[in-house]
């Protein structure tokens, strides 16, 4: 591992994201912070891991486009170095029944969650390979395993990271390069926030462990992942759901 | 730069890159038979070559590429160095 490996975690602002830059500033790791809409929280984000004792980064990254991926990847790489951990984070959903389910929101879905990835990780690609080390974590969802109604789009984009992740791992784990996917349950963010009192009760009494999961309770397996001691996990897909996908 | 300029930065970058002794690498070196460099490995010394020259090579353009010679014409073209 070179000395200026840099973290990049997309959608990083908030939830999940923040926590996995935590996670990794912890570590040591110098982070770059993505986000799309919420500089603010990013910056916030950023001034944590900066207390973390690293260097940290706040920098807009829109997914869905590439020359913002170009853009993010090239300022990163001039302000904090190489970017050898990238944490597929930034995610989009919007429920709704398939029979009423607008083409657009299908196609932005899509193109957040599993599209936003592979153009992130074919950018960050390059260099890992020359330097023969590098941790790509996909953060995917336990929609990905067990069907949810009213979910096709995101599912189906969970889903697709998975099998890009199982066939990422394959192409890229000569060169000492991992592909992980997590798959968080129900977790306490602001996606889940909008989630009807009822059906809160009716996941958490699917979830074995009788409860919401926390950000950081993901963050922790991402950092695992994302770490030097991880280099024989490679296309594992884990659920970190309380027990709901058991 | 002429063609032997070119054809000598062309062999250092593909031997360094595909970890094989610069003296094995020659233009009649077919990269998968004689240096056994896989797909994979191919991408990695085109990736490198796009930036030691400052240009882009398209998979498309790759795929007929099988040996040294032909990477080294590759880049000739592209860099309107005559042979």
């Amino acid at each position: 591992m070179s000395e200026t490996t840099v973290a990049l975690v997309t959608g990083a602002s908030r939830g999940i994201g923040q926590a996995a830059s935590l996670a990794l500033a912890r570590a040591g790791l110098p982070v770059a912070i993505g986000y799309r809409s919420d500089r603010e929280g990013a910056e916030v984000a950023a001034a944590k891991a900066r207390a973390e004792g690293v260097q940290a980064l706040a920098v807009l990254l829109d997914v869905k486009e590439e020359a913002s991926i170009n853009e993010a990847f090239t300022r990163i790489e001039g302000e904090l170095g190489s970017v050898q951990v990238l944490v597929n984070n930034a995610g989009f959903t919007k429920d709704g029944l398939a029979v009423k389910y607008p083409t657009e929101t299908w196609d932005s879905t899509i193109d957040t969650n599993l599209k936003g990835a592979f153009l992130c990780t074919r950018r960050a690609l390059p260099r890992m390979m020359r330097a023969r080390w590098g941790r790509i974590v996909n953060v995917a969802s336990v929609a990905a395993l067990r069907g949810n109604a009213g979910q096709a789009a995101y599912a189906a984009s969970k889903a697709g990271l998975v099998g890009m992740t199982r066939a990422l791992a394959r192409e890229v784990g000569g060169r000492g390069i991992t592909v992980n996917a997590v798959c968080p349950g129900f977790v306490d963010t602001r996606m889940t926030e909008a989630t009807r009192q009822e059906l809160r009760a009716r996941y958490i009494e699917l979830t074995p462990a009788g409860r919401f999961g926390t950000p950081e309770e993901v963050a922790a397996v991402i950092a695992f992942l994302a770490g030097p001691e991880t280099s024989y996990v490679n296309g594992a897909v884990i659920a970190v759901d309380g027990g709901l996908s058991a | 730069m002429d063609m032997a300029e070119l054809q000598d930065k062309v062999c250092g970058i593909l031997a360094d890159n595909l970890s094989v002794p610069e003296d094995k690498v020659k233009p009649d070196s077919r990269f998968q038979e004689d240096l056994d460099a896989d797909s994979l490995d191919l991408v990695e010394a085109v990736l490198a070559l796009e930036e030691e020259f400052g240009v882009t090579i398209p998979e498309e353009e790759m795929e007929g590429v099988k040996t040294v010679g032909q990477a080294i014409q590759l880049v000739a073209t592209k860099l309107g160095v005559a042979a």
